[in-house]
């Protein structure tokens, strides 16, 4: 298979990272201040649980600038959907794996002939992850710019005299090797090392002997012996006299040890860590896929023109799959001049979920991520500030209300036009008179702003401010009042829908009511 | 080498899978009598005795009668199926002795016990063979003739000798020879026992003669930890041989164990029969039929776990069923109704099981599963009324239902008026009947029984509790039309020692 010709500028192989199409940004060490109220650390936990080797927290702090950045990861993310090209990424971490836990075991042993031979190992699982990973990859269809540098450059490497060199004499000298067969007699403390003359194996005679009272399944008497990789005072003096028996084996492992010091290519060791990023995102995607949910990849762009459907909040999505209950999934959009998404309705019914979820998918767009959802266009932010409700903060000795404006205004002050504001219930901790007043206040600087935001309010006057917001109500079903849907729907506010639901429901509205009184 | 006492072509399945209603069956034929006689104090018999019966619907014609053959062997030589068992008993007995509490971790001390194990069962096996030898001539049946021929070839003196050349060479006696590879770290890998019989000249020659050179060291003699390695090494070349041993123990002990279930079974026969024998309780070697046939025909027949009971010979029923896919037992309270009904599910339990029946004659058919339906007391739990459950129970009967099962009824749905039991008696046994089920129905409920003595009359028989002119009960049943009362008030009267009017 091949696929279309590179460009001519490619002809001089060019790769330095999987991640990073241009110059990398500056690596965030800390989680951003949204990652918490969005649940994002908790997804960064989930998704790098069993990758914890290679420090993937931070790509996943780091949001991308730009568009191309974006499109670069995207790119990748999708040529990795493939599962041959999965499964050769896979194939070369695992063999990276072995190396590296038989160099630490070629440090930490210090038998000469042993160390060698871990070293030795090495390099053979090196050599072995290499080729694999190169000729897996020219056997693909790749789209994706990184992959496509990664093979060209990756093939040459392979065919360079040095590399060849390498992987050559690494297979001779362990092919030498394994060819030893010897025998050990232990009698008392005295043990005598000799070459295997062809003696009979004894264990078969036994087992014959007693064939005849076999009776269906038995027991496996045989102990598990584990065997350290290490070395120990007898094994050595073993071994010793092996080298006695095959000087020349053991004199080419030396030589080969001596020769090979430095044989990693940096670029390939930067390869191994910032492939897993795809590796353990695809993989917590799988995991949701496999339940029947949908990811999609975002185009993003700096429109506000925001549009998402069948989307969810991903962290809640893995814990309902574990529990076996479904996943629920909802729609928004955002038109010409409409900048901020009102949820009002029932308590219980998704509407922090929702803000949540609103966050999540930008931040993950703004990684390269593909999102939960059947289809979405969001928009490249600049930051995205959150406001959820918080514990009274004991030491700050600020009254609630205080403390949400000190936080509201301090977000206000730094949000520009291109930033995203998620506001989950302040202002609760008043009268409804004040709410409303601060509520309005505050949603008058949003949209002279002309930021994205997200606003989970019980102030329905908010929903209808002006053109700019858009009102969202969580809903019950409409049979069971006391059954959440966990839909938000576009929708004016009705706070009587939920009460006259329940009247209903026990034949005491007015329309029951009369029907009752008829007779 | 196999046992094969109990089946002409497998071992004994001494824990068979058993469905939900085995505790009711278990409970209505009061079978843990009937065990109880069979076991005496050994608790093995017991269990092995509630097994052959509760799995005795399984069986086929040609088991059954190579069972009663054995037992035939059995009944004419007590004395030496006992020794077998003892020897069987020993040797498991003895087994434990080595085995328990010691929990082995190195291959080296599993060697070392398996080896000692396996010369106490040599020891063992050579026993039973003498018995074989001494006392083959006298049995007759195909099980015994059989178990005796493999003793006496499969165990042989030749065989014997080299076991225990085996045994002996097992000691190590001149170290332990190995052979290795080098393993991923050059550390030796793939440990394989080799026969290191060669005795040492050969080596000199072999090192004379300018073959393989050898390196020697030896283990300093304060050297504990390189001991230890040692020893961890000696075992990582004899893990394989020891397991090898290990099974071929467990094997010799498989052979035991299915030795002493087998033998369990009749010594609890044995049991059984100078039980009854000794109340003077006739007992009867059965002919079993197809199942499908519908014969069932019996003289004297009585309940077995009654005579054990009362410790006494009980009155006998003699009837014939031939024919008849019902059996309807009518008549007066305590009049041997429900005594019959046990005699007939335990005769059918015993002879599929291969054992004697209580009774003078016997010829049956056999069924493919036997079921109770007893009416119960209150359930205690209180979830259910008494005719839901009754109802839900036999559902879950009807849920394993198959062809040419019996099923026995102990005054079902009578908790509920006689109108609607009757009915439902009706429904049930016509669906039950028209599905190949064969069933005895134990009933106070009139109007259900004469329907079916008048509209059932060809598949149908009526037996009936006599009761004479003065009230006495004979125990016996006898064929009759269902009567329109079940005479109540001499029960009553009874009971209460007076006049009930």
């Amino acid at each position: 298979m091949r696929d279309e010709p590179l460009p001519p500028a490619a002809h001089t192989p060019r790769f330095e990272s999987i991640l990073f199409g241009s110059t990398p940004p500056v690596l965030e060490r800390e989680p951003p201040e949204c990652f918490r109220d969005l649940n994002l650390d908790q997804l960064v936990r989930s998704v790098t649980a069993r990758w914890q080797d290679y420090d993937l927290a931070p790509f996943f702090y780091t949001r991308l600038a730009d568009a191309d950045s974006i499109a670069y990861r995207q790119e990748i993310m999708q040529d990795l959907e493939q599962s041959e090209a999965m499964h050769a990424i896979a194939s070369f971490s695992a063999s990276m794996r072995e190396m590296r836990r038989h160099l630490a075991l070629a440090v930490k042993i210090r038998e000469r002939h042993a160390a060698e031979r871990w070293r030795l190992n090495a390099v053979l699982a090196y050599c072995g992850a290499v080729e694999h990973l190169s000729t897996a990859l020219q056997a693909l269809v790749l789209r994706s710019r990184g992959l496509r540098a990664l093979r060209a450059w990756l093939s040459e490497y392979v065919a360079s005299a040095g590399f060849v060199a390498l992987a050559a004499q690494a297979r001779k000298v362990h092919a030498d090797l394994a060819a030893i067969r010897y025998c050990v007699l232990i009698d008392g403390g005295t043990v005598t090392v000799r070459a295997y003359g062809g003696e009979e194996e004894y264990t078969p005679a036994v087992a014959a002997t007693f064939e005849k009272f076999r009776l269906g399944a038995v027991k496996d008497y045989r102990v598990k012996l584990v065997s350290s990789p290490g070395m120990n005072h007898i094994e050595a003096q073993i071994l010793e006299r092996v080298a006695l028996l095959h000087p020349d084996a053991f004199a080419a492992l030396d030589a080969f040890g001596a020769a090979y010091r430095d044989y990693l290519e940096p670029r390939l060791a930067r390869l191994d860590r910032e492939v897993q990023w795809y590796v353990a995102y695809l993989a917590f995607v799988a995991r949701l896929r496999d339940a029947g949910l949908t990811f999609c990849y975002p185009q993003v762009d700096t429109s506000k023109h925001v549009l998402v459907r069948g989307a969810f909040d991903a962290v809640l999505a893995e814990r309902l799959v574990a529990l076996q209950q479904p996943v629920v999934t909802n729609d928004f959009e955002l038109r010409s001049r409409e900048r901020v998404l009102v949820v009002s309705g029932p308590n219980q019914g998704g509407k922090t979920t929702f803000a949540r979820m609103f966050g999540q998918l930008h931040w993950l767009a703004a990684l390269g991520c593909p999102v939960p959802g059947t289809e979405a266009k969001l928009f490249l932010f600049d930051r995205l500030f959150t406001h959820f409700e918080r514990e009274e903060d004991i030491a700050s000795l600020r009254g609630k209300l205080y403390d949400d404006l000190v936080r509201i205004r301090a977000i206000l002050q730094s949000a520009t036009p291109a930033s995203i504001v998620v506001i989950n219930e302040i202002f609760a901790s008043t009268t409804l008179a004040d709410a409303r007043y601060l509520g309005r206040k505050v949603m008058a600087e949003l949209v002279r702003r002309d930021v994205l935001a997200v606003w989970v309010t019980f102030l329905d006057e908010l929903a209808s401010f002006d053109e700019h917001t858009v009102s969202l109500v969580s809903t019950v079903d409409e049979r069971d009042p006391t059954v959440r849907t966990f839909k938000i729907v576009r929708r004016p506010p009705n706070g009587l829908a939920y009460a006259l639901a329940i009247a209903d429901k026990y034949g005491v509205s007015y329309e029951k009511l009369r029907k009752r009184l008829v007779r | 080498m196999n046992v094969l006492l109990m089946h002409v072509d497998r071992n004994f399945e001494a824990k068979p899978a058993l469905g939900p209603q085995t505790p009711d069956l278990v409970q209505d034929l009061a079978l843990d009598t009937l065990v109880q006689a069979m076991a005496g104090d050994d608790k093995f018999v017991a269990d092995i005795a509630r097994a052959a019966l509760l799995g005795a619907p399984g069986n086929d014609i040609a088991t059954i009668v190579h069972r009663q053959q054995v037992l035939g062997d059995c009944i004419a030589q007590p004395a030496v199926v006992r020794e077998l068992y003892a020897l069987a008993v020993e040797a498991i007995e003895r087994k434990r002795g080595h085995w328990f509490g010691i929990f082995l971790r190195q291959p080296s001390s599993i060697l070392h016990a398996s080896v000692e194990l396996l010369q106490m069962f040599v020891e063992m096996l050579v026993r039973l063979r003498a018995v074989a030898q001494r006392h083959g001539g006298s049995f007759g049946s195909r099980g015994f003739t059989a178990l005796f021929e493999v003793l006496r070839s499969e165990l042989a003196d030749d065989y014997i000798a080299l076991v225990k050349r085996h045994l002996a060479e097992l000691a190590f006696r001149r170290g332990v020879l190995l052979a290795a590879e080098l393993g991923e770290g050059n550390q030796g890998d793939n440990y394989r026992l080799l026969r290191s019989s060669q005795p040492r000249s050969n080596w000199f020659r072999r090192l004379l003669g300018g073959g393989p050179r050898e390196y020697t060291f030896h283990l300093h003699p304060r050297d504990e930890a390189g001991g230890r390695i040692l020893t961890e090494l000696r075992d990582r070349g004899i893990n394989d041989v020891a397991n090898a041993v290990a099974q071929s123990a467990d094997h010799v002990l498989g052979f035991f164990e299915v030795l002493k279930a087998e033998l369990a079974f009749y010594v609890g026969c044995l049991n059984l029969h100078e039980r009854l024998t000794a109340l003077g309780a006739p007992v009867a070697i059965p002919q079993p039929r197809p199942a499908g046939t519908r014969e069932l025909r019996c003289t004297g027949l009585y309940d077995v776990c009654l005579a054990l009971t009362l410790e006494r010979k009980p009155v006998g029923n003699d009837f014939d069923a031939d024919g008849k896919s019902l059996v309807l037992i009518t008549g007066a309270n305590q009049g041997g109704k429900s005594t019959l009904l046990r005699a007939i599910g335990l005769a059918q339990l015993m002879m599929q099981a291969g054992l004697f029946v209580g009774a003078e004659s016997y010829a049956g058919e056999l069924c493919t599963a036997l079921y109770t339906h007893y009416r119960r007391e209150e359930d205690a739990t209180m979830t259910k009324g008494k005719l839901d459950e009754e109802l839900s129970r036999l559902s879950g009967i009807v849920d394993a239902l198959a062809p040419d099962a019996a099923l026995l009824f102990n005054e079902s749905f009578a908790a509920t008026n006689e109108r609607e039991g009757s009915e439902i008696a009706w429904q049930v046994v016509g669906a039950l009947l028209e599905a190949g089920v064969r069933v005895f129905f134990v009933t106070h409920q009139y109007e259900f029984a004469h329907r079916c003595f008048v509209e059932r009359a060809r598949d149908t028989l009526c037996l009936r509790a006599e009761r004479r002119a003065d009230g006495a009960r004979t125990y016996k049943l006898n064929e009759g039309a269902p009567l329109p009362t079940s005479f109540g008030q001499d029960l009553y009267r009874e009971v209460f020692g007076e006049a009930a009017a």
